[in-house]
């Protein structure tokens, strides 16, 4: 059952330099209880897209379009008053960086009661309850002294412990999870992940997980949307993405994320940098980076931008090449991976 | 906190102590003759010298300067003999021209300047932030403009330029108002309102420039924060976010401004009050210059300091109460 | 590559001091943030020290450089302490032995140009190379994949990479025997990481450089490193070559490392047992007694509260600092888990995804035509 469904969602901001097209025809859907992972890079969209969703595009020049229907109701055409009924209560946020995200001058209990009575008629008391009973949830030992205490005087993972809190507080039915990790050391980051993940069990919540960590992905992830130049270019399931990339931006991923399980003593890498939204490149908005791009192909990649297509049990990928020549590319950066060349 | 407040008090009372041996320097190392300043046309050799034993100006400076500190606390007696007279604690010295002890004196224009300085106060203070915020919400277009250069306006004139402007225009023009005479609230509101309103109205004009320009920069760096995209993801309203996540971090330089420029108005607005004839401590504090009158000018300047160092210390101790990051040490 | 040593830290400490009082300060505590690690790098070869944060390993990297003060200890560089050198014997040994720095945003003078900032080098030594300096900076640009037309640009008009690249550059262009990345890739986009580990990697074949390789992130470590050293609240506990450390660790910290560190394998992930640490870091300030991880760690006993374990050779080359370090071979042992169950031996020599080698092993499967999103047909 479709909870979220995203369309054809573009946004673009006008600055000072230009015309920023930050996120450029992007589509998905979601279940309850189900995680999505939106895999990019710095300049991807994959931030500007969670924010527009929760509607957080204040400011003057920008431009929403598309559609975001979330059980129901249409983001885009909302009313302000109307996302922001929503906001923290129907759906809900966690950000990046826990040391800069809660308010430093406030008691963390004062800041969870506030999150209770902007969308419930409780009182102060009762409110304070709903904290304590949320921070016992997440795991925050003594609770009863640590609510009254500032944000300062928390560890990190605590800090985001609290923020999870501060997000669930009013039991969303959408959790979006914007790099919950990756301030975070790595022994506390499995503890984050594990309780989002009991979390979601409890609750039923979906969550859509925005990250460039590969390995938290196959760890957490059913299904994974990647984002480059602010368009979608891969977009699959688990197992799909992982063990059958189909798009060379995800298998250059894949082969040249340092990890554990790699053969090779030497590093493949992408070539180039991430592109500059303002002047993204015609056609392909990869194909400066592209080696699996050959002298037959090559024009089209400059000058046609690819459309997203499906290529088999729901796996859509926006490429130009044919299945035979994208499979080989595969085929052969895995291989000096895994096998060592 | 107990050991940050004594030390502070502590130094506090360091500077004061200083403060007051460079008065006195600086005054007793003039050509003038202190002695010969304390009578005026009918003056001869004689009631000098007199004058000179009576107030022990003939003893060494640092002995005038001890017996100068002791009165302070135990009170001091001028003479000898049948021309002897008391001088209670706190003594702060004696003012020939004026033939008074000068604690009544400060006493007596304490509460006009106390007045001025708190009615200015909230003038400039509260349009200042809130017309600071309204700049602030209205980036980059003509209102945000307006407001900065309107306010730049009054901070570019001096305080004596738009006094004067005032006076002239209103009382003496339109005839708006009477004339300034100051009475105690308390006696006749009506024309204690009537004379405070102009310059309050001087003070607040110039100040206020200065509190629109910092509580417009000091939102619009909080604003980009992270905790203010909490707040909003949490779904308060704007004005809340406004309000008590946003104005409550940009705080502290307000607060440290406006506790500075307070205590420097308690110390006597100098300029305003002789303009609207209102007999505060600045009105006294001039006046005592111009007679060189030494120990009303030393006793003026012991209390402008001390409301900078007791206002320092207050500002210091409001830091750790809005910050709670902030640990004293 | 020689097995000579470059550098050797001899039980190196740092601290800081914490004072209180009302008139004149007293110390009540200090900040312990190195307690006596003893290193040594070989040239031309990487040393990692890993650790998460809070462990020391950040100021252990500046102190071996005297860009802090040691408390105590002392390091050799090129068979001299440099402890014990005054500030003035210091520079010429500057050009030998450097730095590189975690944040391209912020460890770049934004008002000096990216020439500037690179033959600054040459300008505090007072060496001329033959042909200007301008030649040789433009030269090390070059080397470093940088535009030597982007002589006279900013920092700001570069990218992370870019500039990760600029500090590179002025870290070697002196060609220096020794440098000390302090987190040099933590900052960029993971396409980025990879470029400059292998600029790393390319620079230290060419020039013989060794590296103290800094980090947080086990599985670059893993990529650059001949040997790592695990430090945890400012003590060595485990240190091995990179095969060896990777495959057999010892000390039950590492083994929870290695175990959170996730793997871009979903079956993988779906059967790992996770060795989840319980509580938070000890404060630096009040150091645990005994061994400083018996509070988090599964298997302490009276004996790990009270005894420091000293850091003993288990193996050839391997390290260890524990009272009963993990020995049994992987994949069959059970030990004890962090709940006083028993969790499955986590099996480190991570395997690579075996979908993926099935796949490759018998040709990528082909797939069935696509359908074409832009012909109207719904893709759902």
């Amino acid at each position: 059952m479709t909870f979220l469904f995203v369309k054809d969602l573009q946004v673009s901001f006008q600055t000072e330099d230009g015309l920023v097209r930050a996120v450029d025809g992007v589509t998905f859907d979601l279940e309850k209880g189900k995680t999505l992972a939106i895999v990019g890079e710095s300049g991807s969209g994959k931030s500007v897209t969670s924010q527009a969703i929760m509607g957080l595009h204040t400011g003057r020049g920008v431009k929403i379009s598309g559609e975001i229907n979330l059980d129901g109701t249409d983001l885009v055409a909302a009313s302000d008053s109307t996302l922001r009924s929503m906001r923290g209560n129907s759906m809900a946020m966690i950000f990046q960086d826990p040391f800069a995200s809660l308010h430093p001058f406030y008691r963390i209990g004062n800041q969870l009661v506030e999150a209770v009575t902007a969308h419930r008629k409780v009182s102060k008391k009762e409110a304070r309850a709903e904290a304590l009973r949320m921070l016992n949830k997440v795991g925050i030992p003594n609770a009863e002294q640590r609510i009254d205490d500032y944000p300062h005087q928390l560890s990190g993972g605590m800090r985001q412990r609290v923020m999870i809190a501060m997000a669930l507080i009013n039991g969303p039915e959408l959790l979006i999870a914007d790099e919950p990790t990756t301030a975070l050391d790595v022994t506390v980051q499995a503890q984050i992940l594990e309780l989002l993940a009991e979390l979601q069990a409890e609750f039923n919540t979906a969550i859509i997980l925005i990250t460039h960590d590969l390995g938290i992905v196959a760890d957490m992830a059913d299904e994974i949307v990647v984002m480059y130049g602010g368009r979608i270019v891969e977009r699959a399931g688990l197992n799909e993405l992982f063990y059958q990339p189909q798009m060379p931006y995800t298998v250059g991923l894949l082969s040249s994320v340092p990890r554990l399980d790699s053969v090779g003593n030497r590093m493949l890498s992408i070539g180039g940098q991430p592109p500059s939204l303002i002047s993204l490149p015609s056609g392909c908005v990869f194909h400066p980076r592209c080696s699996a791009m050959n002298a037959g192909i090559e024009e089209r990649c400059k000058s046609e931008r690819p459309d997203l297509r499906d290529v088999g049990e729901g796996h859509m990928i926006r490429c130009h090449l044919d299945d035979q020549e994208r499979t080989a590319f595969a085929t052969k950066r895995l291989a000096e991976v895994f096998i060592g060349e | 906190m107990t050991a940050y407040v004594t030390r502070r008090l502590l130094t506090g009372v360091l500077i004061l102590v200083l403060l007051s041996m460079v008065v006195f320097l600086v005054f007793n190392a003039l050509p003038a003759d202190p002695a010969a300043l304390t009578c005026g046309k009918s003056c001869n050799p004689q009631v000098i010298a007199a004058n000179r034993i009576r107030l022990g100006l003939d003893q060494p400076l640092y002995l005038q300067y001890w017996e100068f500190v002791r009165a302070i606390f135990v009170g001091r007696t001028y003479g000898s003999g049948s021309a002897t007279f008391e001088c209670s604690a706190p003594c702060l010295g004696y003012s020939f021209r004026k033939g008074e002890e000068v604690t009544p004196l400060i006493l007596k224009a304490l509460p006009v300047t106390l007045w001025l300085s708190m009615g200015a106060f909230i003038l400039w203070l509260v349009p200042g932030v809130l017309l600071g915020i309204y700049a602030s919400r209205r980036r980059g277009r003509w209102q945000e403009k307006v407001t900065l250069g309107a306010a730049l306006v009054g901070y570019s004139f001096p305080s004596f330029f738009i006094g004067l402007l005032f006076l002239f225009f209103i009382v003496i023009r339109w005839q708006l108002l009477p004339y300034p005479n100051y009475v105690s609230p308390f006696e006749d509101p009506v024309q204690f309102l009537q004379t405070m309103i102009l310059p309050w109205l001087t003070l607040a004009l110039v100040f206020m420039a200065f509190y629109v320009r910092l509580t417009r920069n000091q939102l619009l760096e909080t604003y980009s924060e992270d905790y203010i995209r909490t707040a909003r993801a949490k779904g308060l309203s704007e004005g809340t976010v406004i309000r008590k996540h946003a104005l409550r971090a940009g705080l502290t330089p307000i607060v440290t401004a406006a506790g500075l420029d307070l205590a420097g108005l308690l110390g006597g607005a100098i300029i305003i009050e002789s303009i609207f004839s209102l007999p505060g401590v600045g009105k006294l504090a001039i006046s005592a210059v111009v007679d060189a009158d030494l120990a009303v000018i030393t006793a003026t300047v012991l209390l402008a300091g001390t409301f900078i160092v007791i206002a320092n210390i207050v500002v210091d101790l409001l830091y750790a109460v809005i910050d709670p990051r902030v640990r004293l040490t | 590559m020689s097995n000579q040593e470059i550098l050797k830290v001899d039980n190196l400490q740092k601290s800081f001091p914490v004072s209180k009082g009302v008139l004149f300060k007293k110390q009540v505590g200090s900040i312990n943030a190195v307690n006596g690690i003893n290193l040594t790098v070989n040239q031309g070869e990487t040393l990692g020290l890993v650790g998460e944060s809070g462990c020391g390993k950040s100021t252990a990297g500046r102190v071996i450089l005297r860009l802090l003060e040691p408390t105590a200890g002392s390091v050799i560089f090129e068979g001299q302490d440099i402890t014990k050198m005054s500030r003035h014997d210091l520079v010429p040994l500057r050009s030998r032995m450097q730095m590189i720095f975690q944040d391209p945003f912020s460890s770049l003078n934004p008002r000096h140009t990216v020439g500037s900032i690179i033959s600054a080098p040459y300008a505090v030594q007072g060496i001329k190379p033959q042909g200007g300096v301008k030649s040789a900076v433009q030269e090390t640009m070059e080397r470093v994949g940088l535009n030597p037309e982007h002589y006279n640009r900013y920092p700001n008009e570069f990218s992370g990479g870019q500039r990760q690249r600029i500090g590179i550059a002025r870290a070697v262009t002196l060609k220096p025997k020794f440098i000390v990345c302090d987190e040099p890739v933590s900052a960029l986009d993971v396409s980025i990481q990879a470029q400059v580990i292998n600029l790393l990697q390319d620079l230290q074949d060419e020039f013989g450089i060794a590296y103290l390789f800094v980090a947080h992130d086990l599985s670059v470590v893993r990529q650059i490193s001949n040997r790592v050293a695990v430090m945890y609240l400012g003590h060595i506990v485990e240190q091995a070559s990179r095969e060896d450390l990777y495959s057999h660790p010892h000390h039950p910290y590492t083994h929870a490392l290695l175990s959170a560190v996730p793997v871009p394998d979903p079956k993988l992930e779906a059967q790992r047992e996770r060795i989840v640490l319980q509580g938070d870091l000890p404060s630096s300030i009040n150091l645990p007694s005994g061994c400083v991880f018996h509070t988090r760690c599964w298997k302490a006993t009276d004996k790990c509260r009270t005894d420091i374990p000293e850091l003993l050779e288990l193996a050839p080359g391997h390290l260890v600092a524990c009272h009963y370090p993990i020995m049994e071979s992987l994949g069959s042992a059970k030990i004890a888990g962090p709940n006083s169950g028993f969790v499955e031996q986590p099996d480190h020599v991570v395997q690579p995804p075996s979908e993926v080698l099935q796949n490759l092993q018998s040709g990528h499967a082909t797939r069935p035509k696509g359908i074409d999103y832009a012909e109207g047909e719904e893709p759902f």
